[in-house]
Order: C-alpha cells, then structure tokens, then sequence
C-alpha cells in the first residue's frame, strides 16, 4: 500500500517555543491511523501545519501528498486537496438546519440563488450514509453533541473527502455514541476514505487504527502497526509520558465512615418546558471518605441531576431534601450550597467553571473570597499565599500563579478549578467528568487528588461517561437512566457489563 | 560570557513586560504627548493656571460618570441613558430651588437619591428581567429626556443662589495665613500662591511615590514579577512631577477647585472599591465569565442592579454639578454626553465584552478627551473637525487594544 500523506522532519517554531522538532508522520492509503500523545505534545500543531492553517514557509520540512509536494497556503487550499478537519469543538451553526450547515460555504446554488430541493436530496444521501436519521430541515440546536459530530462528517463527505482528520471526535459523548462513531470510521475506510484520529481513549484508538504514531514533546516517539505487532494500551501510554504507568488508578485505602450527605425524594423540571420532568424521585447517599459514581449515557440526566443539586442551577418546580452532617441543609441558591458544604467542579471548565482572561489567583479564590478578605477589603498577599498554596499542592504547571488560566493546558485549568473548590472548604465535592480532554498523566494526577479527598474524609459524587475511570476510582456506582437512578452497585459487583444491562433493561 | 547572557535575559524580559502591559504605558504617554503638543501649538495656553482650571471644571461630570460607567462596562453592560438622567437631575435641581425655593442641601440630597431610584429601575429589567441593557438604557435615554423637556416646559430654568453655584464654580480657601502665600510669591515669580494647594500637589506626590515603593517591596517580599525598575521610576516620577506642576499651577489662580476635591475623592473611592474589595473583585468576575461567576456563589443579578444604582446616583451628581456649573438648567443639557463618557472609558482600555478596565484609566481616557477638545478649541479648530479627530482617536485607541491582544496571543 503506498502513503498518501507523509510528513518529514516537520519543524515549527513559535517565538521562544519549538513546537514540533523533526515531526515525521506517514499515513498510507486506506487506513485510519491514530495520533496520540499528551496535551500540548504537539498534535494538534502538527495537524494546522497540514491543513495549512499555518501556511507552507511558516515551518521547515515537507508534506507529500498523494506522491506530490503540498505547500498549502490556507484552509481552502488543503479542502481543496480533500484533507478536511473536524475539531472538538464543533464549527456548526446552531440555528440553521442540517442541510444548511452541511452545504455552508459550499452551497448548491446557481447565480446565487440555492437550490432547496437539491440542497436537501443530496443531504438525505449524505445522512444516510452516516447514519443519522433526522431530517434535513431539522434545527442542529435541536440534536445532541453525538449527532451534531455526524453532521460534521456528512459535511466533510459533501467535499470529497480523502483525507478526513477527527480531533478528539468522542470526548464530548456517551459510551453508545462513541461506539457508533468508531463504527462509521471503519464503515468509511471500508469505502476508501482515510482518516486520522486524534484520541486520549486508547481502547478505541486500539479499536480501530491500523497503525499509532506517538507523538511527545514536540517528537515523533514510535508508530507502531497493528498487522505487523499486537498493540497494547500499555506500550501506548509508556511511549506516551515516557515511563511505565503500572498502575492506571491509584490505590486507595478504602474506608467508608457516616453517612455525609443524603439526597430523598429529588424531582426537578426541564427549566422551559414545565411539563417534561428530567429528574424522577432520586435517593442517594454518600458517605465520608466515599467515592461514589454516577454512570449513564450522554443525556441520562446525570449533569441535570449535579446541577440542581448544587443551588438549583439547572431546572424548575424542584423538590426533595438534601441532608449533610445528619441535618437538612438550604441549597437553595449556589452560595447557600456552597455554605452547606457542598460543591461543584463543572464538565465543561471552560465556559463554567473559569474565568479565563484573569489569572490563576483570581480564579482560586473567586469561590471564597470572604477567605481571603477581612470587613469586604481584600487581602492581596494573602490571596497570591494561598494561590502558591494550591500550586504546589496540585502540582498546576505553570511560570506563575500570575499566568492567565486561558494560557494553561486543559489538565491545568482542572486542576486550578479543583483548587477553587478545596478552597471553599466543601464537604461533599460533585466532580463532573473530572477528566474529560485531559492528557493521561494529568489524569493519573487527578485520580490521585481524589483518593487524597477520600483520605480526608470528604465525600466525593463523580460523574463519569468513562466506565473505566469510575471502575477503577468508586467505592459504589449509581446507575442513572432517562433521568431516574435505576441502580446501585458496590466496587465488588460492579462490571462495564452490569452498568450496560442495567441501563438497556430499563 | 555569563554576564552577557545575563543582561540580554533581562532586556527580552523588560520587552516581554513592556508588550504586556503596552496599554497603560501608552495611555499615559499619549496624555503626555498630547499635552505638549498642544502647549506647543496653542504657544503656552494650554498649561496656564487659568486654562487648567478651565480644563477641570469643563471635564469634571464627565469623569464623575466615566467612574460607574466604568463599573457597567466592566459587569458586561452599558448604559445609554446618562446624558439624560444628567440633564433630568439638573431640570429637577432647578425646578425645585428656583420654581419652589426649596433648601439647595435639601435639594442636592433628593436628587442623589433620585438617581440612584433611576439608576436602580433600569438596573432592574436588566438584572432581573435579562433584557439587554443596550434597550433598557436607549430607552431611559428618550424618557428622561422627554421628562427634562416637561420639567422645564421647553424653558431655561435659572439663576441659582450662590451656595448651590460654589460646588461647581468655587474654590477651596487657602488655610494657611495670607502672608506665607505672599512671601512665597516671589520666589516663584508669581503674582500669588496658594499655599494649601501648593502643599497637596507635594503631599500627593509624596503619597504616590510612597505607596508605590510600599507595594514593590510587598510584591518583592511574596516573589511577585512587578514593573521593572526602570518603568517603576519612568512613571512614579511623570505622575509625581504632573501632580506637583499641576497643582503649582492652580496655586497661582485660584487655588484648588471644590470639584477637583469631589473629583480627586470619588476616584480615590472607586479605584480602592474595584481594585481591593470582595465586592469589585466580583464585578470583574461576573463582567468576565457570568456563568462561572454565577457558579461560584456570586449574586450576579444583585451586582448588576447596584452597578446601574451605583451609575444612577452618579450620574445625578454630575448633573447637579453641571447645571451649577452653567449656572442655569437647559433642556438640552446633557445632550450625547453619554457618548463621551463611554468613549472615555474605553479609551481607558476597558473592553466592551466585559471584565476588563480599570478607574484611573477611565479617568486619564475622560482627560485625554477633555485635553483634545480644549487644545483643539484653543488652536480655533472647528467643530467638524473637532469630531472627527475625536472619533478617529476613539477607533484608534480600540484597534491599538485589539491588535496588541492578537500580539500577545
């Protein structure tokens, strides 16, 4: 089989910075090959370089495509070529249909004038081929983030895809979602289109990739190819952060005290529609030093559930206790919560959970500033003392606690809303998704930040669309479906195969 | 060889640094420049004590509003409505102390709390109801100048008793015995001075110059990376020196303006609230990231309402001190000033998507403003080109942000 892409000795240097330091990447034709690495490895640098959002002359190096020199000056220029992206964050545009978003920029039109009715037959082509059954004049705002992922690619089958590139394509979906995502792939290579995933999931990049470039520090580490050598998730990971991960859940010494937080009864409403009721008689406990799991699909009502918990921050019409410390406790607005002991660490940190232009301090503190402040006046050494505080217990990368958060890595930017939250002194910590979009050694750290919660006796509620993170961390695992707790396991008897059954028997 | 490598390190530093914080140096230079631009071309006029006076007092209600409207540009709103509420407030003033000879004490406390109550009605809808402020402030722009245009039944309303005058047009009497000033007089070639305004600009200098080594040493003591040295001096001595020329300046006329106080105290104020109490700091976040402010335990609607409270009562204090300043209420006072305040704050390098400005670069970009306008006039300059210049500065200003933000990536 011959390349169609190769990439050699890549180079690309930012001022101060050498992003990508003799990069070499081969992608044969036909296969789905797999780019892994840590965050900030340069994956994603590499993958601007081919699209040419970094123009050729911008980096060193060559990129041979379909056996000729490429010197892509821009975006337009590598579609052209049939080389399309799909980045993690979804370029759609909410409120036009699925047609519209499908052929934007690319309209079926003559003289200006859009022809609808082509416009929407060849969408229902491409929609079926990926799989999607919705209709074409359907409102993207109204699916969910898994088929908004299928819309993205019908619109890259709509350009002629050759080379189709998946940044992090299931890091925002659900076990079933992502299952079905991985399956359209191969469905695609099948019909000769090649792709290049971006993955932090190895068993899925196992899955489906024919060959695995490791890319670390800026350094093409290994590729290694599934028809010639049987491919571990462990010698991933070791060429991945460099060194032997025994181990990828910490240990923990597991010892449940009393009961620390109680939840009887708990209804909420979707916040429009008041008739459509999105969580059904919830009961559950966490105990101190517990950690306790929460799994279900994307849209299970697991973040609903979190959310309104945590000073009615999503839903309406909402009912039922709370109980922390044997007494019943007023959450009934966030900083009420946040009074009772309670607190929570957001899925999506970025538009929830930091502010990004201010710096690490700011951020820190902005749960409890009356810690850091006496009579209303701010104490600024204080704050800068405990901002270094959680810097070095956290372990957070960075030059200075003085560095804008938009500035840090996504395993960064976690660790400095965890701070956030130990600094407001919860009882209960809820984590959601604690570790989505973050690189596998910044994973580990996590992991390891929550055993020490544990240790202190802090009860920890962890929402997780990763079964085996939650596998791995929980003393007990709630199973959530269509907005209802359909079950309960301990560590003992909990299995990927039990959750499933209990969520499909429903 | 360790040497070299050693001071080139601390000149990409000093480069790296100045690239950060390019904005407020720029400010202040580009006020310094302006200055002697047009002390050069206005042949010395610009700089005379009675020109500075002149130049407070023309400026002192647009700084007094720049201050909350720096406060609702940085919670992520605007208010449109401030030329308005300014011009209803004066109406107000003059209706209830020259049509019905009501106390001018009595007077001035009902119109501050007036506009806190407007302040508080338009804060209302756009805290608590999410309609965006941009409506809600267009549309108390067109009511309350509707309602100045009643008060006055389309007339001039005016004169005012001389106590209501004196907090625009009056001046602080000079403490000290009339024969230290005299004495002085001479050694400055001055035909008088005023002695407490003379010994303010040195206290005030002094203050600046000590608390500016007080926090160096307390950012060297925590490890924290401030300006270096040679920034630190560059603008501890441009602002110690300004501060005593001015005020050299006023002592020759007539001393220190009560507005200049009211002006210097409210900035004091407003710079201590948002830079170093609990409550600014929140103003920020939420101006920043409502959601994650919301989030984290911040009342977001409460601190939008006291925002536009907070600008209804200054807005209203403006408006007393320009219709004393103009000695009659007209209605068309206040007329598009709404516009020069916000001009001012982003000049100042506020950012209109929220979260980002601060007070004292409200007030050098309300100065700036005030410093084109009075060279400008001086120089005979017309009207047109007068807003032209003024509108191109404004862009300029805004694309020297945006470009600069790109810059730093």
């Amino acid at each position: 089989m011959t390349a169609l892409l190769e990439m050699r000795a890549i180079t690309k240097t930012f001022p101060g910075v050498k992003a990508l330091d003799k990069v070499t990447l081969s992608v044969r034709t036909g296969e789905i090959h797999a780019l892994v690495g840590e965050n900030g490895a340069g994956k994603s640098t590499l993958m601007k370089v081919l699209s040419g959002v970094y123009p050729a002359g911008s980096y060193e190096g060559e990129i041979h495509y379909d056996g000729q020199l490429a010197e892509f000056r821009d975006i337009a220029d590598s579609e052209a070529k049939g080389i399309i992206i799909i980045h993690q964050e979804l370029a759609l545009v909410p409120l036009l249909s699925i047609a519209e978003n499908v052929f934007l920029g690319n309209e079926r039109a003559s003289n200006g004038v859009i022809d609808w009715n082509e416009t929407n037959r060849k969408t229902v082509d491409l929609l079926r081929k990926v799989g999607l059954r919705e209709s074409p004049t359907t409102l993207v705002d109204k699916l969910g983030v898994g088929k908004q992922q299928l819309v993205e690619i019908a619109k890259a089958l709509s350009k002629d895809v050759r080379l189709l590139i998946l940044d992090e394509p299931t890091a925002a979906l659900s076990e079933s979602d992502s299952q079905a995502l991985l399956d359209l792939m191969l469905e695609l290579k099948a019909q000769g289109v090649t792709s290049i995933i971006i993955s932090h999931k190895l068993n899925e990049v196992r899955r489906v990739a024919d060959t695995v470039t490791v890319i670390r520090d800026g350094t093409t580490v290994s590729t290694m190819d599934a028809r010639t050598q049987a491919i571990t998730e462990d010698a991933i990971v070791r060429d991945m952060v460099g060194r032997d991960m025994a181990h990828r859940y910490p240990d923990r010494e597991r010892r449940a005290g009393e009961t620390l937080m109680e939840v009887r009864d708990w209804n909420v409403w979707h916040p429009e529609h008041a008739d459509r009721q999105v969580i059904t008689n919830a009961n559950l406990t966490v105990r101190a030093g517990e950690v306790v799991g929460i799994a279900g699909l994307m849209g299970s009502g697991r973040t609903e559930l979190a959310m309104s918990l945590f000073g009615r921050s999503y839903g309406q019409n909402i009912s039922g206790q709370v109980w922390i410390d044997g007494t019943q406790a007023d959450v009934s607005t966030v900083d009420r919560a946040i009074k009772a002991g309670l607190a929570y660490v957001t899925e999506d940190r970025k538009s929830l959970g930091l502010i990004l232009e201010e710096p690490i301090v700011r951020n820190v503190t902005l749960a409890n500033l009356p810690g850091v402040s006496s009579g209303g006046v701010l104490n600024e050494n204080e704050e800068t003392e405990v901002s270094e505080k959680y810097r070095r217990a956290m372990n957070i990368r960075t030059p200075s606690v003085f560095q804008k958060v938009m500035n840090l890595s996504g395993g960064n930017q976690q660790k400095v809303v965890l701070s956030k939250w130990l600094f407001a002194g919860p009882e209960v910590l809820i984590l959601d998704e604690p570790t989505r979009g973050i690189d596998v050694g910044a994973k580990f750290e996590i992991y390891g930040i929550i055993n020490d919660l544990s240790a202190q006796g802090k009860g920890v509620l962890m929402i997780s669309s990763e079964m085996p993170e939650l596998l791995g961390m929980c003393d007990r695992i709630y199973v959530m479906n269509e907005g209802e707790l359909v079950g309960e396991l301990t560590a003992a008897e909990a299995s990927q195969e039990r959750i499933m059954s209990l969520i499909v028997t429903e | 060889m360790a040497l070299a490598e050693n001071s080139g390190e601390t000149r990409a530093s000093i480069g790296a640094y100045l690239l950060a914080n390019l904005r407020e140096y720029g400010l202040l230079a580009a006020l310094v420049l302006i200055m002697v631009f047009f002390q050069i071309t206005t042949e010395g006029v610009l700089l005379r004590p009675v020109n500075i006076t002149n130049l407070l007092l023309q400026n002192s209600y647009i700084i007094i509003m720049a201050l909350g409207m720096l406060i609702v540009i940085v919670s992520g709103n605007i208010d449109l409505s401030v030329g308005s509420v300014m011009g209803f407030i004066g109406a107000l003033a003059a209706v209830m102390i020259v049509n019905y000879e009501l106390n001018w004490l009595l007077t001035i406390f009902v119109c501050l709390v007036v506009g806190g109550v407007i302040g508080a009605a338009q804060g209302y809808w756009v805290a608590y109801w999410k309609i965006p402020s941009f409506i809600v402030t267009l549309a108390g722009m067109l009511v309350f100048r509707g309602l100045s245009l009643w008060l006055l039944e389309g007339q001039s309303v005016g004169p005012f008793p001389r106590e209501f005058q004196t907090i625009a047009n009056g001046f602080v009497p000079d403490l000290f015995p009339a024969g230290i000033g005299e004495s002085l007089a001479p050694i400055f070639d001055a035909r008088k001075v005023n002695v407490l305004a003379l010994l303010t600009g040195v206290v005030a200098a002094g203050l600046v110059i000590w608390g500016g080594l007080r926090q160096r040493a307390r950012d060297a003591a925590y490890g924290v990376e401030g300006e270096p040295k040679p920034f630190f001096i560059a603008r501890i001595t441009v602002i110690s020196v300004a501060l005593v020329f001015i005020m050299f300046k006023l002592s020759t006329f007539r001393g220190l303006p009560n507005v200049l106080i009211t002006m210097g105290v409210l900035t004091i104020i407003y710079a201590f609230l948002t830079e170093k109490t609990v409550i600014g700091r929140r103003v920020y976040a939420l101006g920043g990231n409502q959601k994650a402010a919301k989030l984290s335990g911040i009342k977001t609607e409460r601190l939008t309402f006291l925002a536009f409270t907070n600008m209804g009562i200054l807005a209203a204090a403006a408006g007393l001190v320009f219709a004393a300043r103009l000695n009659t209420a007209t209605p068309k006072a206040g007329f598009a000033l709404e516009l020069d305040v916000i001009a001012a704050v982003f000049i100042g390098g506020a950012s209109m998507s929220g979260g980002v400005g601060k007070i004292v670069g409200a007030v050098v970009g309300a100065f700036l403003m005030g410093v084109l306008n009075n060279g400008m006039s001086i120089m005979g300059i017309g009207i047109d080109y007068q807003q032209m210049i003024k509108g191109l500065v404004l862009l300029a200003a805004v694309i020297f942000d945006v470009y600069n933000k790109s810059k730093q990536g």
